[in-house]
């Protein structure tokens, strides 16, 4: 099968700055496709390239099986919600909708009732005749969504669409998008700084680091088996062992990971288990964050809120099921 | 600073006044702001009333006088035999002359600053921009008549233009365009084409920043969001960026039509001996002594610039602002 999207060996180099770094990629169609990275880790730039904003400086890219090297933006059957939407203000929301459709040469009457429609999917009908400077921040997103969505592109590009809304909205707007993409069938690239969005509306997640991917895989895989110390530190902040250590407890000198929702806390002295010192309590609403020392080794551990919790200061027993802690591909 | 010094800070929660008429006043300008607003406004709105829009009036008043054919008197009772003389055929030439030349100015200016401008707003950075901003203002802090002048040299039959085209035997196409009648002359110092040239040149920096302003508050990404919708390079010029910078636009023409409507030195040096509406005035109130009719002439500009504005605000050029 075709890959929606296909990078084979592509960087883009800024002068002495590598952006995106010999990067090998296949998004397949119909995909959820996060990716996930901090800032200046280079996934911006790689949409970017599938947009067309931006042209390799080695590699090659297709879509859906054709060269896109040098084809402009306007030549692309590829549409971008932008992370500040990037509406246009001297356009109504009708208009900014129909955009697309009227610089193809959409007729008048066909090309206002696509964007009718297009309003109706993203749950803004009736709100054609305003201005987008009326708009609230969801308001707005929800016209850059119905904006890109008319013109059926092939690939849907998401620059941390969701970036500028507040937590309430935002956690509306993922089910949304999800559930618009499931019925939609369009294979959506998500750009995002955010594991938890990444985890929970992807199909796959790569994860950026430096101008390269650190590794792809479904967000199961990319949680629970991280192939390197970056990938269990960024997503989900896992606790990242050295090698001595975890040779002491899976008996092989490699790197580990351990969630911190693996971690149990007790209270006891003595027995089996990593003996440390609790340093600090973050109170987080269902879960409580606890910072430990194991003989300056530092823990992170999340228990459920209610738990009855030592004082900081006092000693504390770490202990952990062996398949919890995952030992990772990279060198010791 | 330790903690124990940031626990033991003895001083008050209040700081006493610093005492005296200056701090009076501050406290007073503090709590009162509206008054010191007042204050920094009214000699600006004297001067702009009383000296300024007061002198316009008493010149339009003047217009509503008469002169004495035979005494050369100005006879003070309201008459609109004035505005009689205004309307005499050699008279509307001049009218229809400058606002056809202020017309041409502006839409010139316009075609020549916009990619200037364009350049200055998305391209330029750091020195480049200074660059721009030096070159643009630089010609505004010459003399005026020097550069005037200085034009006359260029474009007169001796002058560095007819050089160049010789030396690129393009002499005949010069000739040809002379040898045109209301642009040709005898050398372009000397034609309509020479007063065009120059007051693009002399106004150009007016029409410029008000487009790179416009064009500064347009954010990058409608471009971008503009051909990713699949717009091709001039589609979004004429749906996103030139609407967008009309504002600018307008206002710059607003300069350009508006100087080039009451300039009268530039065509007095640089043209022919066709008058044009600032000459027009000049001599009236000098050498014919007509007050009345240079009051008259000096309405038409400002009826033409109220025509002009309103019908830019109708076009919703203001909107943006």
């Amino acid at each position: 099968m075709t890959a929606a999207v296909s990078f084979k060996q592509v960087s883009r180099h800024f002068g002495s700055v590598r952006a995106v770094d010999a990067v090998d990629l296949d998004i397949v169609p119909g995909e959820f496709f996060a990716m996930l990275g901090p800032s200046g880790s280079g996934k911006t730039t790689c949409l970017r390239l599938i947009a067309g904003f931006e042209q390799p400086t080695a590699g090659s890219i297709s879509i859906f099986g054709e060269r896109a090297e040098g084809v402009p933006p306007y030549r692309r059957n590829v549409n971008t919600v932008f992370q500040d939407y990037a509406l246009f203000p001297h356009l109504n929301v009708l208009d900014n909708v129909a955009y697309g459709l009227m610089v193809k040469g959409v007729g008048k009457a066909e090309r206002l009732k696509a964007a009718e429609e297009a309003l109706s999917l993203v749950r803004l009908p009736g709100y054609g005749a305003r201005r987008p400077g009326q708009l609230s921040g969801g308001q707005r997103q929800r016209v850059a969504l119905a904006r890109a969505l008319v013109n059926q592109p092939k690939v849907l590009l998401l620059d941390e669409p969701l970036g500028a809304l507040d937590l309430k909205l935002r956690e509306n707007m993922q089910e949304e998008l999800k559930s618009l993409q499931k019925v939609l069938g369009i294979t959506f690239v998500f750009v995002t700084h955010d594991q938890g969005e990444a985890l929970s509306m992807a199909d796959r997640v790569a994860v950026f680091n430096d101008g390269r991917i650190m590794q792809v895989g479904t967000p199961e895989d990319i949680y629970q088996r991280p192939k390197t110390r970056f990938v269990a530190d960024f997503v989900g902040s896992s606790n990242v062992l050295p090698p001595d250590f975890v040779q002491r407890y899976a008996g092989q000198h490699r790197w580990g990971s351990l969630r911190p929702e693996s971690i149990r806390v007790s209270t006891a002295t003595s027995g089996d288990g990593v003996a440390a010192r609790l340093v600090g309590t973050n109170y987080l609403g269902a879960t409580t964050r606890l910072a430990l020392d194991a003989d300056g080794l530092r823990l992170h551990a999340m228990v459920p809120a209610g738990t009855a919790l030592p004082a900081e200061g006092e000693a504390v027993m770490l202990t952990f099921n062996r398949d919890s802690l995952h030992l990772m591909d990279e060198p010791a | 600073m330790t903690i124990a010094a940031v626990q033991s800070n003895p001083a008050p929660a209040i700081l006493p006044g610093s005492g005296g008429l200056r701090g009076a006043l501050s406290d007073l300008f503090w709590r009162r702001p509206k008054f010191l607003l007042l204050l920094m406004l009214a000699p600006p709105l004297l001067w702009l009333g009383i000296v300024y829009i007061g002198s316009l009036f008493a010149l339009l008043a003047q217009s509503f006088f008469s002169i004495d054919e035979f005494s050369g008197l100005i006879n003070r009772e309201f008459t609109l035999k004035t505005y009689g003389d205004l309307f005499q055929a050699a008279n509307l030439d001049i009218i229809l002359r400058t606002i056809t030349m202020a017309a041409l100015v502006t839409l010139a200016s316009a075609v020549v600053a916009f990619p200037i401008a364009y350049y200055a707003a998305r391209y330029a950075r750091g020195r480049w921009k200074a660059l721009f901003y030096l070159g643009i203002m630089l010609p505004l802090w010459s003399s005026y008549l020097v550069k005037i002048y200085a034009w006359k040299l260029i474009l007169a039959k001796e002058g560095i233009l007819t050089w160049l085209l010789a030396k690129l035997h393009l002499l005949w196409l010069l000739d040809a365009w002379l040898s045109l009648p209301v642009v040709g002359g005898n050398s372009l110092s000397v034609s309509f084409t020479g007063t065009f040239i120059v007051f693009v040149y002399v106004w150009l920096p007016f029409m410029i920043l008000p487009v790179q302003a416009a064009l500064e508050r347009v954010p990058g990404n409608l471009v971008e969001a503009s051909s990713d919708l699949g717009a091709s390079p001039g589609q979004t010029f004429r749906n996103v960026l030139f609407p967008l910078a009309l504002p600018g636009i307008v206002a710059g023409s607003i300069f350009t039509f508006s100087l080039t409507l009451g300039d009268y030195i530039i065509p007095q040096i640089i043209g022919t001996s066709r008058l044009f509406i600032g000459q027009a005035v000049y001599s009236q109130q000098g050498t014919a002594g007509n007050i009345p009719l240079a009051a008259a002439f000096t309405v038409v500009p400002i009826v033409i610039m109220g025509f002009y504005l309103w019908g830019a605000k109708r076009m919703g050029a203001f909107d943006a602002l």
